[in-house]
């Protein structure tokens, strides 16, 4: 036998397990070749693998482990020594590769298990944001559908539309099957259905506002699930399965005393809506917080909305009240326009009638005088005389239309002899009081001034209306007028707190007391003579609570009781000389009611104050008043008093060598001034036209007089151009302005032309020499009639 | 003596008339105050002169309103308040009230009316005038006895 180096194998070679071995093998090698294979491949495809090197110790473990196999096919038949050692060989390598890699393979494994993880937490994290995402998507929907929701409510300020409005956009955005509005009844113990979603015309339905239910609501400020069977819930159609969730809301309805600036509405507003939203049933659907947050919101914006509504009827409501206010104010103002022209026609018209009948009752009494009578005649003409003067000045004051719509009726202020006075209202009164059988006794305090600065006319008519009406309430005893200086603590009476006095160095006042014993008035009745008087003008008369009798009924009462005195006097008088006892008592009563009017309104204006006192019925009255008089000074006390119209003596001429200028168009009067003035011994210088006028008139002229109301020429326009020619105001000639009547327009023509002056004409001597005297003494008059 | 004194009561009692019958008024009383020494014939000269310019006014007032188309009344206006302004001036009542009718009718326009008081005015006048010769010839009967006019009061 030869010696070769073959080394038999284990197992005969056509064992069926060797062929099994062999075919395994084969595979096996096959296999571990295409991994590498495949690895590379797919690695070279991948943008990242980070352990290249391990795969490439992997590869060639692989190799190898295949190279080993596949040598092992060798294996199975007889084969030489050189394959066992390429085997062997192989083996070897293959074992310290697979070492190498199993020991690789400890530091790999966990890597990339953790890998694994963080793909894990990766997914998660993005399945998290796509759930945020998904949330914020649908608040911004639900955001959008709220601004929406907002805009159509707030896009119209009707109060049906914008609940309408809601209820359908909230049914449309939330697709809900039921939406109500249940509204507080004006009790305020209700609820009532007022809007729904679709039920057109919803049934008055009410539910007592004070259920547990609904107090739960209204308590929070959120929506608030409620149960579908309750009440507020229970308004669909019955008969479904499952009634889907409702949710209920309130709604504040806010005032505008709700909104203050400082801050924002509490909500302690106690009147709330109710909303109640109902998901549609058998859907199964539930209330997200979404949803919720969205229908508080609404319930909000509706709240303001109402609130804006009612505000807007509010004030549209108020601005047809304010027109048809202005309509009815237009009306009256319009109605008061018409009856103070009726009333200006009146007394124009009555200016003119009344001075007529003055004229000749003066004019006959003074003739009267002239003629035979016994001293008791005598005394009465006088008497009538006197009361006629006082009359036609009244009549010049009452009447006076340019006063009246001034409402300025102004005091003439004079020194005058006080004593007189009281002993002029004696004697006027004597003759009533005898007849009456009335003592009247006169008490003048011994530190009265003689002498005092007032208005003398219009004091004797107060003095006189207040004792004649002590006469006429007094059917027996006795009238005592006493007079005189009010001290300062008297001043301040309880009665009449609102009055406070104040005499000063020049001014004293005067307190005259008029105590009768006739029937007296009740204490309680005083307040009430008070209250009738109305007081019209000057805002001097500030005596709150009025002071004073009816007007109206003054007036009407001596107007007509004036008349049928004054005729039945002249009748009677020449008739009957000796029945002229009853006929006084007529006459002095009816001008003591129209004196009274006269009394109240001099006394305010002389800032002073009347009342009456009475202990009671059957006790007597005392009148009282005060007013303020000046004290003259010293150096005016020999001054003779100031006694109106008395005819003085033609004296000699008062201006001697004055030069006036004249201009008048109308020959007569010119003439008629002309000797007027004249007489007073002035040089006078006559023209007849403007332009003559303007051409004569020099700085030498000291008065010029001009008519002013003939038409076609214009007195005002040669005014202003004198003014105008002779700047230096003592070089300028005083201009005064002859006229026939003085009502308001001319004279406001006249000062508006710069005119010193305005006489009314007819022009008496005396009267022309007084007003010359004033205008060379002050250079300005500013009205003589 | 006597007649001077019979003359003096004549003279005051017919002033007296006329002012009581409401010719005069008291302006003419001031205007006699007016007459002295210095102006003797002052109340002579202005009544003439109120004749003269009252005939003359009332000429023109009959003119302007004989005009069959389109009466005047400013003008017929401006003639009555001259006429008004002299009687004033003089003491002339009676006309002095018809020229305040007159002015009413005038601003009415009422052609009628002015007419009537123009009438009125003629009248009136006419009656003054007479009224006044008398009075004046009564003083020139009394100067020329010797004796001063009385001064009515």
């Amino acid at each position: 036998m030869d010696s070769c180096n073959c080394i038999e194998p284990q197992w005969p070679p056509d064992d069926l397990l060797m062929k099994y071995q062999y075919i395994s093998d084969f595979f096996i090698a096959l296999a571990y070749f295409s991994i590498p294979l495949e690895l590379i491949y797919f690695v070279k495809k991948s943008a990242v693998f980070p352990y290249r090197w391990v795969l490439v110790q992997f590869g060639a473990f692989i190799v190898l482990c295949g190279a080993t196999h596949l040598i092992n096919l060798w294996t199975f038949t007889m084969h030489t020594r050189t394959v066992a050692m390429v085997m062997t060989t192989a083996k070897v390598f293959t074992a310290v590769v697979s070492c190498a890699t199993a020991l690789m393979l400890v530091h790999i494994i966990p890597d990339l298990l953790s890998v694994k993880t963080r793909e894990l937490f990766l997914k998660n994290k993005a399945a998290e944001l796509d759930r945020e995402m998904g949330l914020i998507r649908t608040q911004e929907e639900t955001g959008r559908h709220v601004r929406m929701l907002t805009h159509e409510i707030r896009s119209t300020l009707d109060r049906h539309t914008i609940l309408k409005t809601t209820l359908v956009e909230l049914g449309r955005t939330l697709a809900l099957e039921e939406c109500a509005l249940w509204m507080p009844t004006r009790t305020g113990l209700e609820l009532q259905l007022s809007y729904t979603l679709r039920q057109q015309n919803p049934v008055g339905y009410t539910v007592p506002i004070h259920l547990p239910v609904i107090n739960q609501v209204f308590s929070s400020s959120h929506a608030v699930k409620i149960s579908p069977k309750c009440p507020v819930a229970r308004i669909r159609p019955a008969g479904k399965y499952m009634p889907g969730e409702v949710v209920a809301v309130r709604v504040p309805l806010l005032h505008l005393s709700n909104f203050q600036i400082n801050d924002w509405p509490e909500l302690s507003t106690k009147r709330y809506a109710l909303m109640v939203l109902m998901l549609p049933s058998d859907s199964a659907r539930q209330w997200h917080v979404h949803e919720l947050e969205l229908v508080e919101v609404v319930a909000d914006q509706v709240a303001v909305a109402l609130s804006h509504a009612a505000i807007l009827e509010e004030s549209m409501r108020a601005r047809d009240l304010l027109m048809e206010q202005n309509v009815a104010l237009d009306l009256a103002r319009r109605e008061a326009e018409t009856a103070i022209r009726a009333r200006n026609d009146f007394l124009a018209v009555m200016n003119h009638e009344m001075r007529t009948p003055m004229h000749a009752i003066i004019a006959l009494s003074s003739l009267l005088q002239e003629t035979e009578l016994t001293p008791e005649q005598r005394l009465m003409v006088e008497t009538i005389l006197k009361s006629s003067n006082l009359l036609s000045t009244l009549i010049n004051d009452v009447l006076d239309l340019s006063r009246l719509e001034d409402g300025s009726l102004q005091l003439d202020l004079g020194t005058f002899n006080l004593f007189a006075v009281f002993r002029e209202v004696l004697n006027l009164i004597k003759p009533i009081a005898s007849v009456k059988k009335l003592h009247v006794s006169l008490n003048l305090a011994p530190d009265l001034p003689e002498y005092a600065i007032g208005d003398e006319k219009r004091l004797m008519q107060t003095i006189l209306n207040v004792v004649g009406n002590a006469v006429k309430f007094s059917k027996e005893g006795s009238i005592s007028i006493t007079a005189f200086v009010a001290k300062s603590e008297l001043l301040r009476d309880s009665r009449t707190p609102e009055f406070f006095p104040v005499p000063s160095d020049n001014h004293f006042y005067l307190r005259v007391q008029v105590k009768d014993s006739g029937v007296g008035i009740s204490p309680q009745d005083i307040p009430k003579l008070f209250t009738k008087f109305a007081q019209t003008q000057s805002t001097a008369t500030r005596n709150s609570g009025g002071s004073g009798l009816g007007l109206a009924i003054c007036k009407r009462y001596t107007f007509s009781l004036h008349l049928v005195s004054i005729s039945v006097i002249v009748v009677v008088h020449w008739l009957q000389p000796n029945l002229y006892t009853g006929v006084f008592d007529f006459l002095a009563i009816c001008l003591m009611f129209y004196l009274l009017y006269y009394v109240i309104r001099f006394v305010n204006l002389m800032e002073g104050h009347i009342w009456i006192e009475s202990e009671g019925l059957g006790k007597g009255c005392t009148a009282i008043f005060m007013v303020k008089l000046g004290i003259p000074e010293r150096s005016n006390e020999p001054k003779l008093p100031f006694m109106p119209k008395v005819p003085t003596n033609h004296g000699p001429t008062a201006f001697p060598g004055l030069k006036v200028l004249v201009m008048d168009e109308n020959g007569v009067s010119r003439m008629v001034t002309k000797g007027l003035l004249v007489r007073l011994g002035c040089d006078v210088t006559m023209v007849s036209s403007s332009e003559e006028c303007l051409r004569v008139v020099s700085h030498e002229h000291k008065v010029v007089f001009m008519d002013v109301c003939v038409p076609g020429m214009d007195g005002y326009e040669v005014a202003i151009r004198i003014n105008e020619k002779f700047t230096k105001r003592h070089e300028r000639p005083v201009i005064v302005a002859l006229t026939g009547n003085t009502d308001k327009v001319t004279k406001e023509n006249c000062m508006r032309v710069g005119m010193d002056g305005i006489i009314l004409k007819p022009v008496s001597l005396d009267k022309m020499r007084s007003v010359l005297s004033d205008l060379l003494e002050h250079r300005v008059l500013f009205e003589a009639i | 003596m006597d007649v001077v004194n019979q003359l003096q009561r004549q003279f005051i009692d017919y002033s007296a008339s006329l002012h009581r019958e409401g010719f005069l008024d008291d302006q003419f009383t001031q205007l006699q105050k007016l007459q002295d020494d210095n102006s003797p014939d002052f109340v002579v000269e202005v009544a003439s002169l109120f004749f003269e310019d009252c005939e003359k006014l009332i000429n023109n007032m009959a003119r302007a309103l004989e005009q069959q188309q389109g009466v005047d009344f400013k003008q017929v206006d401006a003639s009555v308040h001259q006429l008004k302004g002299s009687s004033s001036s003089i003491g002339a009542m009676r006309v002095k009230d018809v020229c305040i009718a007159f002015r009413s009718f005038c601003e009415a326009q009422n052609r009628e009316g002015c007419l009537r008081c123009l009438q009125q005015v003629t009248h009136e006048y006419s009656l003054l005038k007479n009224k006044l010769q008398t009075l004046f010839r009564l003083q020139q009967q009394i100067l020329a006895a010797g004796g001063s006019i009385p001064v009515v009061e």
